[in-house]
């Protein structure tokens, strides 16, 4: 990890200038150096620990759910709605912090950057499609080539580096403090906010998916014949389903990078498993063709997943876990979640309640 | 309306596989026609289709749509002019939407924006058409497609082309895949709607009753050419024994499909 010094150099600045915890979480929140970084800290490392611990929990489980829960929408345009399992997302993700921590850093206004992210993401996504579509290349190949591309790409964007931090510079989530000061708590109002943004995002892909263009869209992954039968170009139709797909997935990842105070290459790495994950313990809770349950559906998987990641990583210590296992976690969610939707298609569940019956 | 000239359709062209699926088909489709075809496996039926629909081009020949020239236009946008039902019921709509959707889909043909056409009066348009049908799907309109059967499905499918009012409807052998009572219906509706809505079409298939039965001309084909084109009053006066006479009398060969001469009732 080329740039942690980085990071504890910044976090023992943090310690020593009584930061809000707001920071300090943030570093524990993704690529956590958690244990690393409660040995670095010098001063009342024992108490830290407990509100740490209490806080990062509750607030961080929701705030990352929803965060990611954009992503995870996304993730569900590509391979639940669209049929196209996408893994471009693992560059565009990062992409998209990338995008919003350079602009920030050049001095644009945070709601510019937000959009240029978004727009980046889009256009990740339709590379994706056409390299489909126009070379004929399974639909997985295409994204792992744009994924691949994709970290040159964003080591660019941050001018050459593999990591930016942003704590000096105000975000959306610092303006939306300061601006909602006494008003909300402060405590809460990161949650409030990403609590908003999430419901404003599920709320206008519902609207999105029932117009014309989205109903098409949701036949588009079930019967490619059928949309072609209407007279609808399917390469233009993958090419709006993957670039808004990968859209969302950008600007998860720029929030993602604001809430964490750093945009980093590695960000996106495993995010297609994250995501996947999210969306089939979604599918576990309720069963509905409706639209709008399905994208609520969504996020309350994100935040399950963000939960069950996050006991893994408070728990687990005491079974030997680490912050490296959680992919290892992550993967294995996945596997568990595919036994169990398989184990429900062959009745297993039905057979033993008619047993005890 | 709709005419092929010289349509020949090659695969594998220079290979040991090479298959020549079309040789110099010639046809003109009137408006108003019910065409039906007939013809033994690999006589190029489904082929024609796909050459039609835009699947794949010819090797040779032109097609005109209404006197434009469509040879090389993409399938999804010759697809404006063309309703096209398959055998396998599953390919004409969504499972995983519920019937409002997959009729407001198909409602109407090319781009689709970013309107939501899908409202109650919309809703009460589909009841009303869904109800031509007489299987109770007006009152399951919010229900998935996949729970249907596939009569349902195949019936659905063939509403939904109908109400698309399309220049021309394929159907390929689209009852082959139901059981006889449900095929039965099926085909009664097409031919209903086909009269009513004044629509045209052709239909393959392998019954040759049905052939004679429905429509308003016939076709045989026999290994990529058409052989015998029957309209007018000899194709009502046309029994089976006269159309397996007539095959001989141009081919000079017994008409050996065992499934085309077992397929009438």
């Amino acid at each position: 990890m080329k740039s942690s010094g980085n990071f504890f150099h910044l976090l023992r600045q943090a310690a020593s200038r009584n930061y809000s915890l707001f920071f300090i979480d943030m570093f524990l929140s993704e690529r956590t150096h958690v244990y690393i970084i409660h040995s670095k800290i010098p001063a009342d490392s024992s108490a830290c620990d407990k509100i740490i611990k209490d806080r990062a929990m509750i607030e961080g489980i929701f705030v990352e759910g929803l965060i990611y829960g954009i992503m995870v929408l996304g993730v569900f345009i590509t391979f639940r709605i669209l049929d196209f399992p996408d893994l471009t997302v693992d560059g565009s993700f990062p992409l998209g912090a990338a995008i919003m921590a350079s602009l920030i850093i050049s001095g644009y206004n945070v709601f510019f950057a937000l959009a240029a992210a978004f727009l980046g993401g889009v256009a990740a996504g339709v590379v994706t499609a056409v390299i489909h579509n126009r070379l004929k290349v399974p639909n997985l190949l295409a994204g792992i080539l744009t994924m691949t591309m994709l970290w040159s790409v964003n080591i660019r964007i941050m001018g050459n580096r593999a990591n930016l931090p942003l704590l000096k510079n105000e975000t959306i989530l610092t303006d939306i403090v300061s601006w909602t000061e006494g008003i909300i708590p402060s405590d809460y109002t990161i949650l409030v906010f990403f609590f908003l943004v999430a419901m404003a995002i599920k709320f206008s892909m519902d609207l999105f998916f029932r117009t014309d263009m989205g109903l098409t869209l949701g036949a588009l992954g079930n019967n490619e014949q059928m949309v072609i039968s209407q007279g609808v170009n399917i390469n233009l139709m993958k090419a709006i389903g993957v670039g808004l797909s990968n859209g969302l997935v950008a600007v998860s990842g720029a929030f993602a990078a604001q809430y964490q105070g750093f945009a980093d290459v590695g960000l996106g790495t495993g995010i297609v498993v994250t995501g996947l994950a999210s969306v089939m313990i979604g599918e576990f809770i309720f069963t509905s063709n409706k639209i709008v349950v399905l994208t609520f559906r969504v996020i309350i998987g994100s935040i399950i997943y963000k939960a069950i990641m996050y006991l893994g990583r408070y728990y687990g210590y005491h079974i030997g876990l680490t912050p490296n296992d959680l992919k290892l976690l992550a993967g294995l969610l996945i596997i568990a979640c595919l036994m169990i939707a398989q184990g429900k298609k062959r009745n297993y569940f039905r057979r033993w309640k008619n047993d005890q019956a | 309306m709709i005419r092929l000239e010289n349509i020949t359709k090659v695969f594998n062209q220079g290979t040991v596989n090479e298959n020549t699926a079309l040789r110099g088909i010639n046809l003109r489709v009137k408006e108003g026609d019910f065409i039906t075809i007939v013809g033994s496996n690999g006589a190029g039926k489904t082929t024609l289709f796909n050459t039609i629909s835009g699947s794949f081009q010819p090797t040779t020949g032109d097609i005109f749509f209404n006197d434009k020239n469509v040879t090389r236009m993409p399938e999804y946008k010759r697809a404006q002019y063309l309703g096209r039902i398959f055998q396998d019921p599953l390919l004409g709509t969504a499972s995983n939407m519920s019937l409002e959707d997959n009729m407001m889909i198909c409602y109407k043909k090319g781009f689709k924006g970013l309107k939501i056409s899908l409202n109650s009066k919309m809703r009460e348009r589909f009841r009303e058409e869904l109800k031509a049908l007489d299987m109770g799907l007006e009152a399951r309109m919010e229900y998935n497609v996949q729970l249907f059967s596939g009569g349902q499905r195949q019936a659905l499918t063939l509403l939904m082309t109908v109400l698309s009012h399309p220049d021309l409807i394929l159907l390929d052998e689209h009852t082959a895949a139901l059981d006889p009572k449900n095929a039965a219906l099926i085909l009664e509706l097409t031919d209903k709607f086909i009269i009513d809505k004044k629509l045209t079409a052709m239909m393959i298939t392998h019954n040759m009753s049905h052939a004679i039965k429905y429509g308003n001309r016939i076709l045989m084909m026999h290994k990529g050419e058409i052989i015998l084109d029957i309209s007018g009053e000899e194709k009502k006066n046309l029994t089976v024994e006269g159309l397996v006479k007539k095959f001989y009398n141009v081919k000079h060969e017994e008409l050996t499909n065992d499934e085309l001469l077992m397929s009438h009732e």
